[in-house]
């Protein structure tokens, strides 16, 4: 191991706390992420030393302001290797990104009769926004099925695409299961026929680099508080000129070039996609969590975080009627599962009690649990400051649940 | 383990393992469906009524134990009740659940739902426990 996780987890504040009498045992980070102090003396430093609005002031504060929200924009387009920082628009967070993608890509772009590919893993947040979409447009939505151990239907994709497909929207890594897609293979084929690709990488970028040149997908989005940052800043990239032949998404102070009541003219893009005054700290945060990872040996982290998913899915393995869904070979390090006779909801209160945090329940996958028969599961989801001693306590409060629900 | 005994009780994990009046309803005069949107529970409440009147009232249900032994509780405890009595009756929980102190006095008709009073320690699963009620109380005309 090249890196040291008890030095890792001094920087993040809130992993020395206790729940009742018991230390946290924090293992639903997919839900979202804990924050190191760096992060946090950034969002209180911001408030303290440099608060003022952005993109409109001449004083002192605004231009200091200013410069940070943008400055962040470049590391956030350097993270994620986009071609220029013009690609890099905030918003609030995965959710909010998708959406936009819908109103503005696809009310431009999309017609009654085309079709988009969604696929059955989605989180409800890259489903719903293309119903609300379909029904308004007339246009089909198409979903790609996944086999027993969760990947997606290649074939059963490559038969939906067609050049009626205008986009192809699907998550990088599942947050239910865990799954890495193929996006690379999935890309190529909708280039293929003229389609446009976007990714969820909410459960990515936490956990692996993204080079969205190198994987030519056309738009990117992801949220900053699975990120180790804060709420309410997420991420929309889009190659630029696909940017720029968009319209606005919301209207108002910021994205004009010009308002008159004759007609207004908007900004190129970002500040075309910004109306209003934007989570200014929130992006500055993000940044800042990003100069975090940045100093970490990431290839060591993802490393790190590979060994405790497999310790875990042995240790859970072990364990008499529990049942992992999601058994793909490529998965973000985290593990679904189900206990016989015991609804994921109690398993998660009892973990609670020795401090154990995990997710019960549908994580937003309604679509994707129907597929193997459940309504719900417990999701022990891990960040590369999670030790194997914590995947031991799992491991024991779980059992003592096969005793208490005898 | 001392707060989860309070929470499980022997009463609510009895109900939740062995439900009483579990399965669907031939020929029943109403029928209620609800799930909750937050963690995908679902119960299906089945009755008859005879003189306004519960004469039979089962469920089914995907759950956790709480919601599962709150719906097996309420089929016994609502036999032979109007739907003035049952709504008293629920709300006579609810004080048990959501108010400080609340409900002593009502004890007696309350049964085996006071075990499940250590819900009230719990805000995020007293909705589990009032899921069946809700189900029945809004749907029963």
């Amino acid at each position: 191991m090249s890196f040291d996780v008890t030095k890792i987890r001094e920087e993040f504040p809130i992993l020395a706390t206790q729940v009742g009498k018991k230390p946290l045992v924090y293992l639903d980070n997919a839900a979202t992420t804990q924050k190191p102090q760096e992060v946090i003396d950034v969002l209180d430093s911001y408030y303290s030393e440099t608060n003022a609005n952005i993109h409109r002031g001449v004083h002192h504060l605004a231009e200091k302001a200013t410069e940070a929200y943008e400055q962040s924009r470049r590391e956030v387009a350097q993270f994620i290797h986009a071609a220029t920082e013009d690609e890099v628009i905030f918003v609030r967070g995965t959710t909010e990104g998708i959406n936009l993608i819908a109103n503005t890509f696809g009310n431009k772009f999309i017609e009654a009769g085309d079709e988009i590919i969604i696929s059955t893993m989605e989180h409800h947040a890259n489903i719903v926004p293309w119903q609300l979409f379909c029904e308004a447009r007339g246009a089909v939505l198409k979903v790609i099925p996944v086999s027993d151990a969760g990947e997606l239907e290649m074939d059963s994709y490559e038969s939906l695409l067609s050049e009626r497909t205008k986009l192809v929207s699907v998550v990088h890594a599942s947050n239910s299961l865990g799954i890495i897609n193929p996006v690379k293979s999935i890309i190529e084929k909708a280039h293929g026929v003229g389609a446009k690709v976007l990714l969820d990488g909410a459960q990515a970028v936490g956990h692996f680099p993204v080079d969205v040149q190198e994987l030519d997908c056309d738009f990117y989005v992801f949220s900053g508080h699975k990120l180790f940052s804060a709420t309410g800043i997420g991420v929309v990239y889009g190659k630029y000129d696909l940017l720029d032949s968009m319209p606005p998404y919301q209207g108002g102070g910021d994205m004009i070039s010009r308002v008159s009541f004759e007609g207004t003219t908007y900004k190129a893009p970002p500040g075309r996609f910004e109306a209003g005054t934007p989570h200014i700290s929130g992006a500055i945060a993000l940044a800042a969590s990003i100069r975090y990872l940045e100093k970490q040996d990431r290839a060591a982290l993802l490393d790190y975080e590979h060994e405790l998913l497999e310790y875990a899915t042995e240790s859970l393995s072990e364990i008499e009627g529990l049942k992992i869904i999601g058994t793909a070979a490529k998965k973000v390090s985290l593990v679904s599962f189900t206990m016989e006779g015991t609804h994921p909801h109690d398993v998660a209160t009892v973990l609670d009690a020795d401090g154990i945090a995990v997710r019960a329940g549908h994580h937003c996958t309604q679509p994707l649990l129907q597929r193997f028969g459940v309504p719900a599961t417990a999701r022990a989801s891990f960040a590369f400051y999670n030790t194997r001693e914590e995947i031991d306590k799992l491991a024991q409060a779980l059992t003592k649940i096969q005793v208490l629900f005898a | 383990m001392s707060d989860l005994t309070q929470l499980y009780q022997d009463i609510i994990l009895g109900h939740n393992k062995r439900p009483r009046n579990y399965g669907a309803l031939e020929g029943y005069s109403g029928k209620a469906e609800k799930n909750n949107p937050l963690c995908g529970d679902e119960v299906s409440v089945y009755w008859k009524t005879e003189d306004d009147r519960i004469s039979d009232l089962r469920f089914t249900a995907q759950g956790c134990a709480i919601s599962r032994a709150s719906a097996s509780i309420m089929t016994e405890l609502l036999s032979g009740k109007s739907k003035k009595e049952s709504v008293a009756l629920f709300d006579a929980f609810r004080t048990l659940l959501e108010e400080e102190g609340g409900a002593a006095s009502e004890e007696a008709e309350l049964g085996d739902l006071m075990a499940l009073s250590g819900v009230r320690q719990y805000p995020s699963r007293i909705k589990c426990a009032f899921l069946p009620w809700q189900a029945l109380l809004e749907e029963w005309a």
